[in-house]
């Protein structure tokens, strides 16, 4: 099997817009889940409110789209009922952090076995690009037309101090790293968390000096540092470089979990 | 053999809930609702079900809706500010057709109000709380026993019709302790499989789809958004919009009468009671006391969707008191269904109406 063979062509065209970055992430997604070797019927994706939730609705199993930012706790009922179900949550900065951030502390707390997958695009793409909790200072959106003002949260931080087992972030630019984490993330017993930065041209790039997609995947590519480069300059005293995005596997860890195959 | 015990109304409920052979329970403490959850916590365990005790209300609808799409029979139980929190997954429920259970024992409100006291101030909120347009069923329980009965009639309810149903009752029957038989076995209609080969999402005569359970190959993808009979998102177009939802409201509005449960007490009065939960055990007491006066009863078992028929059960009738602990709400339904004079004989802060405030409102009719 392939990965094409997960998606249902009859959906197509799909609605996200030219150069958007969260086809890539599905894409990786779905041959991380071929590699599993998992069978369409025992595979279930779930994702809450957002251009990144329409994900399941162009894969070829059983998927609930639910209401905005609740995906976890719908995806926690799905696995402690039914262990034998492999559960996906799609889900994106503003649906995760925002709206959804106490049950994504608690899933992680629980360590209940699922993985997830966050398009961060740091803005709300869907409704026309306000402000999320991933936005950087500074950043322009329809909320923050003055540049937003507000510290901005670190997922992958989050993740790992709520005790999820499987941490890891990567870019729409790192596809082969990317498919890797999520493969990974789905071997791992327990909560797997993968944050994806994407570009999201429409709404975050043409407003923030990406005129060109390639501008910012561009700057995923340049600003992108590799954790142990990361710890290697904390450790030396010296600062990271502006506006770094640290990238690799955070956690990899062995915790109890919640929801596993008995 | 018929079990007899002596037990709390909550206690009741959960009993009712695990004989229906309900085995996943996803919640939120909170008075007065939370021995449910409790009995929950210790019985699930012991039958291979789960009991998961979730961050908030919110969250706690949420995996009783994924729990159900796995097959399993799943409920809630909660009160006025958890029932405000679910609302927009209940409208998730009521839109994909998930058949779950939720249990509201009422207190008083608005806001926090009186978390120990008895009230009946949701009974519009679970018909209409949530946006759009749907339908819903709500059973309300008078006894223990009922606590019991109705649980499980509220499964057997929401899987043939795939709707949430509500267990209306209020603090004073969910606290109340009393007698309980409980039979050895009970009634039980299965949720229908969706025929493979079927779309999805398409209905039949009875306007209920079959349900393609998750993890059995039928591949559904499923959607709070407006969707077609494949369950694909479909949000401009009027008449597919207007197709579902008028759909979603007649499956269950349609059924109104067959469904419809109810007791009547002295058909031939003039002077008529209609009640539901704990009023039903004071206009009891009246009849009880006074029983040359032929006091008229209607006490609703089943109150969402309202049946206008059982109204024509008291042919004779001049007046519908209808004592409840809020400040009128289903007198105003009944007064859509009827000519005859509807008197709310509304009662706020907890206590029950006693005998002589129902008597002295009754005279004046006599």
């Amino acid at each position: 099997m392939t990965y094409t063979e997960w998606l249902r062509e009859d959906r197509l065209p799909h609605i996200y817009c030219a150069g958007c970055g969260n086809g890539t992430v599905i894409n990786c997604t779905l041959n991380a889940v071929d590699q599993m070797g998992w069978k369409k019927e025992e595979t279930v994706f779930v994702s809450g409110i957002g251009c990144s939730s329409r994900a399941p609705g162009y894969i070829m199993t059983d998927s609930l789209h639910t209401t905005h930012g609740r995906a976890l706790a719908f995806a926690t009922g799905i696995k402690m009922a039914s262990p034998d179900l492999n559960v996906v949550v799609f889900t994106g900065d503003g649906d995760l952090a925002a709206i959804g951030g106490n049950h994504f502390i608690h899933a992680c707390r629980r360590n209940i076995d699922l993985t997830v997958v966050c398009m961060n695009n740091q803005i709300y793409g869907m409704t026309g690009g306000q402000g999320s909790p991933t936005t950087p200072m500074g950043a322009l959106s329809t909320t923050t037309p003055y540049g937003s003002r507000e510290p901005t949260f670190d997922l992958c931080e989050l993740a790992s101090a709520a005790g999820a087992n499987f941490v890891s972030r990567w870019t729409s630019y790192h596809v082969k790293e990317l498919t890797r984490a999520i493969h990974n993330g789905l071997k791992t017993s327990g909560f797997s968390f993968i944050e994806a930065a994407v570009q999201c041209p429409t709404n975050y790039g043409r407003r923030n000096k990406f005129r060109q997609v390639m501008d910012q995947i561009e700057y995923f590519k340049t600003h992108a540092v590799l954790q142990q480069k990361a710890d290697r300059l904390r450790e030396e005293g010296k600062p990271l470089p502006e506006n770094s995005i640290v990238v690799g596997e955070f956690v990899h860890r062995n915790r109890p979990a919640m929801g596993v195959k008995r | 053999m018929t079990r007899i015990d002596f037990m709390q109304g909550n206690t009741a409920c959960a009993e009712g809930a695990l004989a229906a052979g309900c085995r996943f329970f996803g919640g939120y403490p909170i008075t007065p609702s939370t021995e449910v959850a409790e009995h929950m916590a210790v019985k699930l365990p012991k039958l291979g079900g789960v009991f998961i005790q979730m961050e908030d209300e919110i969250a706690g609808i949420a995996s009783v809706i994924g729990a159900s799409w796995t097959g399993v029979r799943s409920m809630t139980a909660t009160s006025g500010p958890g029932f405000s929190l679910m609302m927009e997954n209940l409208g998730f429920a009521v839109m994909t057709e998930t058949p779950c259970v939720v249990v509201n024992i009422q207190r008083g409100g608005p806001s926090t109000g009186q978390p120990t006291m008895s009230a009946q101030g949701d009974m519009l909120q679970c018909r209409f709380g949530s946006h759009g347009d749907y339908s819903i069923i709500a059973l309300s329980p008078a006894s223990v026993q009922e606590m019991y009965e109705l649980t499980i009639r509220a499964f057997n309810l929401a899987d043939r019709f795939r709707v949430p149903v509500f267990l209306m009752a209020d603090e004073i029957i969910g606290h109340m302790r009393e007698r309980i038989e409980i039979p050895d076995s009970v009634p039980r209609e299965e949720r229908r499989l969706l025929d493979k080969g079927t779309l999805p999402f398409h209905a039949g005569s009875d306007l209920v789809p079959g349900f393609p359970q998750f993890g059995k190959g039928y591949g559904v993808h499923v959607t709070g958004l407006t969707h077609d009979e494949r369950g694909y998102p479909c949000t401009t177009s009027p008449s597919v919009h207007e197709e579902l939802v008028k759909r979603l409201v007649a499956k269950v509005e349609s059924a109104r009468d067959e469904i419809a449960d109810y007791r009547v007490t002295n058909p031939a009065a003039e002077v008529v009671f209609i009640t539901y939960g704990s009023p039903a055990r004071t206009v009891e007491q009246l009849i009880h006391d006074h029983p040359e006066a032929k006091i008229g009863h209607l006490r609703l078992r089943l109150v969402w969707p309202f049946c206008e028929k059982a109204l024509g059960e008291f042919p004779d009738a001049r007046v519908f008191l209808v004592p409840e602990q809020n400040l009128g709400q289903m007198a105003r339904e009944i007064e859509r269904h009827t000519s005859v004079p509807v008197v709310p004989l509304p009662k706020l802060g907890g206590a029950l109406h006693t005998p002589g405030e129902l008597e002295k409102a009754m005279e004046i009719w006599r």
